[in-house]
């Protein structure tokens, strides 16, 4: 494989994909949650970026990612916030002690 | 070579965003990743996405961050995942390898095509995509104001272990009154 700069920044799109996921399904904390998803997410960006570099339509991928980028944002002050405020109810930040059902 | 260096740094960077135990430490190792991803679409010749990616992501992200963990504190146990961490590192590899088995290397070569300038592109081309950014913003302006509630004062107990408790005097009671029938 020719290491050329659109397959290192596609591995490390990959490498970032990777360790979002990893992080997604391993952290119990609700804020390290939010983290592992803006990981995801970022890389999605650089995913979307390069898409457009390759295909030569950079305009169009700009437009996306700024999109992208926005809903990311919204997503990380509605998941902090929901984080703030079971922390504030429940006394917890772990996602174990959010789940009150008992049976 | 900058490439390889920057990508090795930002993967480096997002796993300390996870494994470290300090959650502003998280948050600023997060920062580190969003900088570096945006010096990468730079490079790549997406500008725009480079300056909103390091105001926004770097910029506002983390202090929204610093904010929520000043207001919540840190979390001082350390908690093992539930799933078992073998597991999750299987399926994260599978998953990556299926990726990258599928599209490494990327060889095809797309001709020029004249492309509209942003701006058109933005405001005539996706103004959909407009509008959807300013619902967007408005929600997070209420998940703000959610961030931004007062509570009442935080409970000595979580909610789950007062109803356990409940639960059980209740079914304490229901048995002494059984005992009680019994007797008599």
């Amino acid at each position: 494989m020719n290491f050329t700069p659109e397959n290192i920044i596609f591995i490390g799109v990959l490498g970032l994909l990777g360790a979002g996921l990893y992080g997604l399904l391993v952290s119990r904390n609700l804020i390290k949650v939010v983290v592992a998803l803006q990981i995801l997410v970022k890389a999605a960006i650089l995913g979307l970026v390069l898409a457009g570099n390759i295909s030569q339509q950079i305009n169009l991928s700009q437009s996306l990612a700024i999109t992208v980028i926005v809903a990311d944002t919204v997503v990380a002050v509605i998941g902090i916030s929901l984080a703030v405020q079971i922390r504030r109810h429940l006394g917890s930040l772990d996602v174990i002690d959010v789940a009150t059902l008992r049976g | 070579m900058i490439y390889a260096l920057l990508v090795i740094a930002s993967i480096i960077f997002a796993i300390l965003a996870f494994r470290t135990q300090r959650l502003i430490a998280s948050a600023l190792w997060l920062a580190g990743v969003s900088a570096l991803v945006s010096i990468m679409c730079y490079l790549l010749g997406a500008y725009a996405v480079a300056v909103i990616e390091l105001s926004v992501g770097a910029g506002l992200v983390t202090v929204l961050f610093v904010f929520a963990i000043s207001i919540a504190g840190e979390e001082g146990k350390v908690t093992r995942s539930v799933i078992p961490i073998a597991l999750a590192g299987g399926v994260v590899i599978v998953a990556l390898a299926l990726l990258g088995w599928l599209t490494l290397p990327i060889t095809a070569v797309y001709p020029p095509v004249s492309e509209v300038a942003l701006p058109d592109m933005i405001w005539n081309q996706r103004s959909l995509d407009v509008f959807v950014q300013i619902v967007l913003v408005f929600a997070g302006v209420l998940g703000l104001l959610g961030l931004l509630a007062e509570a009442k004062a935080p409970l000595k107990h979580s909610v789950a272990d007062e109803y356990a408790q409940k639960r059980d005097r209740e079914l304490e009671a229901l048995h002494e009154q059984s005992l009680e029938k019994e007797t008599i």
